[in-house]
């Protein structure tokens, strides 16, 4: 007997999940957005099946649910690689080199001289050590410009050589630690966080939390104003102000 | 007079792992919430009106006056959404501050819930920053193990739950009213105000949308009270801003500073131009404010000082670029965002931001004629103050600041060009 594909793609657990997030808001559609999170986290992707999954759990139709993942660019519509690469390509980090570093990954990952495209995959998706990289937009890190994410997380203060040599070490297998942000796993498993499941095992859920964030340009003006002996003015516990009773 | 940085939001970054409860809490963590809850509701709106804080997230309104706008009965429930959907290019400060202090914004949270008579409030964090929303995530389930969320808070009678809610890539999701049309499941795109959300918000019920940095800077008022506060920044800014320096300096980073701090004294703290590189130009708030150039230096970097000189404080996201970087081409980029990032709910955007992008791409790449400056303002001029929302007032800030100020340069690009045949956007030959 076969079954419908969406019930092979998403088992209990996934329906589960979808079920829990629509638990964790007053009205139903707003665990849209996660449980788009959460089909991606299944596929690499958002298929056709991932939208009448969405549609089927929160009552609405394909077109509605379409109509909502084309708008977000996090929502990919065809199968990602193991390992999303992106790329900031916004001004100031193109003027420190991003558009340089952007160029020179694409060109090194292309094939026949002809550059990786936007959103393109090298390598087979689902296999180890796919990429799928892309240009992004601003990704909020500009003081550690340029910069650029794996699977959302951060590497800072990058280079075309340093990129160059951190996507061969993802083509390889390997998983160098971000900058900023835990330990690297694949892009499904980042989704899985985003939709807002996290890992049950202790140990593994504390390296992800501790995962490193205090960069040096982070933390600048708090270090000259620490060496500096440089505070706010001393606060006293003032009571709180009187207002008359309505 | 404060001193050149002021660490509040920023003072416990340095600590090891600051963003656990445990440092938090050594560190006079939900001290404030204790505070509160002691209080009444009108206390704390009155206090924060009388700190004078102002939103964080680029516009400037008053804190205090926002929350009194929540009606003081609860016919339908109240929510607080915090505007967690940092993108604005340049604008890095929400991040560092969930990823190093997640605490003192759930705090924060908590006690504008109370403030607000809300019970389930949501951080709605942009859908890239994984790290935060870890974080965030984490923090949570801490705090609601430590008895400051859920039931019965610290056995007040109070009630919170609070809902981390990932985003997913859209920029437009950082106006508040297309923030909330995508926390209902939808396509980010702008309401029509009014009715403004404290009338009609999530679900049509009573609704405040703050910034990160705003409500994060709560729990230090209510332990500090509002003279403390003013003792910070301006009359009309009070407090201390988290400036992102980025870009050609020694030393770019986040500088906790009083508001109304220069690009002089920034550049100072900064350790100067990278290299010695002479500045061209710069942004105060990230690039929907109008750029500044050379002569702003000395231009006090508060709500009032920025308006002023012509631009706006916006989130403080100073972007600083030296000679060797070309207006245009840093306008074209700009411009390339602002066409991708436009929701298409209202054609001036939407139409517009398409076309000043490819008039800029053929000036940039040399085919350019001096009446396209003209058409950049003319299209400018149909945007400004006519799109839905404020993506599309953002959008002409680069390119009406830029001709503004570099009108030479974009002249330049045409040069060349006036002896051929120019070519022309769109039209087929």
């Amino acid at each position: 007997m076969t079954q419908a594909p969406e019930e092979v793609l998403f088992d209990a657990d996934i329906d589960a999940k979808a079920d829990d997030l629509i638990a964790r808001y007053p009205q139903s559609r707003s665990a849209l957005l996660p449980m788009l999170h959460l089909v991606q986290s299944v596929q690499g992707y958002v298929s056709q099946e991932g939208i009448s999954f969405c549609g089927a759990k929160l009552g609405l139709s394909d077109a509605e649910v379409s109509a909502v993942a084309t708008f977000y660019t996090m929502y990919k519509r065809r199968p990602c690689g193991e390992h999303l690469v992106s790329i900031c390509t916004n001004t100031l980090c193109a003027a420190l080199g991003g558009d340089a570093i952007y160029k020179a990954v694409t060109e090194h990952l292309g094939t026949d001289g002809k550059p990786l495209g936007h959103e393109q995959t090298v390598g087979e998706p689902g296999e180890s050590g796919s990429l799928t990289v892309e240009h992004a937009e601003c990704l909020a890190a500009c003081d550690l410009a340029p910069v650029l994410q794996v699977n959302y997380e951060f590497y800072d203060n990058q280079t075309p050589e340093k990129t160059i040599a951190l996507v061969d070490a993802l083509r390889a297998g390997k998983k160098p630690a971000p900058t900023r942000g835990a330990p690297l796993t694949d892009f499904k498993g980042a989704e899985l966080q985003l939709a807002g499941f996290f890992p049950e095992d202790y140990v593994t859920y504390n390296g992800d939390i501790d995962g490193p964030s205090q960069a040096v340009e982070t933390l600048r003006g708090a270090q000259i104003a620490q060496e500096r002996g440089w505070t706010a003015p001393a606060a006293e516990d003032v009571p709180l102000p009187e207002v008359e009773k309505k | 007079m404060a001193d050149p940085i002021t660490p509040v939001l920023t003072k416990r970054w340095l600590s090891p792992k600051s963003w656990r409860l445990a440092t938090y809490e050594q560190l006079e963590g939900y001290t404030a919430l204790r505070k509160a809850l002691k209080g009444t509701p009108e206390q704390l709106v009155q206090l924060v009106k009388d700190s004078g804080l102002r939103g964080r997230g680029g516009a400037g309104f008053p804190a205090g006056i926002k929350w009194s706008f929540m009606p003081p009965n609860e016919d339908k429930p109240h929510y607080l959404v915090i505007n967690a959907d940092e993108g604005e290019p340049g604008t890095c400060k929400d991040i560092p501050l969930m990823m190093a202090d997640p605490h003192s914004l759930i705090e924060g949270c908590i006690i504008a819930s109370y403030a607000m008579r809300s019970h389930h409030c949501f951080i709605y964090v942009r859908g890239e920053a994984l790290h935060c929303i870890r974080r965030l995530n984490a923090a949570v389930r801490e705090a609601k193990e430590a008895g400051y969320l859920g039931k019965n808070v610290l056995d007040s009678g109070f009630d919170i739950e609070i809902t981390v809610h990932a985003g997913a890539g859209a920029y437009i999701c950082g106006e508040e009213t297309a923030l909330l049309d995508s926390l209902e499941g939808r396509r980010g795109q702008p309401r029509l105000k009014p009715p403004f959300p404290a009338a009609a918000g999530l679900y049509a019920a009573p609704t405040t949308v703050n910034n990160v940095e705003t409500i994060a800077s709560a729990p230090y008022i209510i332990n500090g009270g509002s003279a403390w506060f003013r003792e910070m920044g301006r009359e009309k800014s009070p407090g201390p801003k988290i400036y992102s320096i980025s870009g050609h300096v020694e030393k770019p980073g986040q500088y906790e500073c009083p508001l109304g701090t220069t690009l002089r004294e920034l550049l100072d703290l900064a350790g100067g131009m990278k290299d010695g590189i002479p500045l061209k130009f710069w942004t105060p708030g990230g690039s929907s404010t109008p750029m500044f150039t050379v002569e702003h230096l000395d231009t006090p970097l508060d709500f009032e000082g920025a308006a002023e000189a012509g631009s706006m404080l916006g989130t403080t996201a100073v972007q600083v670029f030296n000679e060797t970087v070309s207006v245009p081409w840093a306008v074209m980029k700009w411009t390339q965002f602002y066409e991708h990032e436009s929701c298409g709910k209202c054609t001036p955007c939407r139409e517009g931001t398409y076309w000043l992008a490819q008039i800029l791409e053929r000036m940039v790449e040399g085919h350019g004629t001096e009446e396209d400056i003209d058409t950049l303002l003319d299209v400018c001029d149909n945007i400004l103050g006519r799109s839905f929302c404020a993506l599309g007032d953002g959008a002409v800030s680069p390119i009406t600041s830029g001709i503004k100020y570099f009108r030479d340069e974009f002249l330049a690009l045409c040069e060349k060009n006036k002896a051929a045949q120019p070519e022309l956007v769109g039209a087929q030959a």
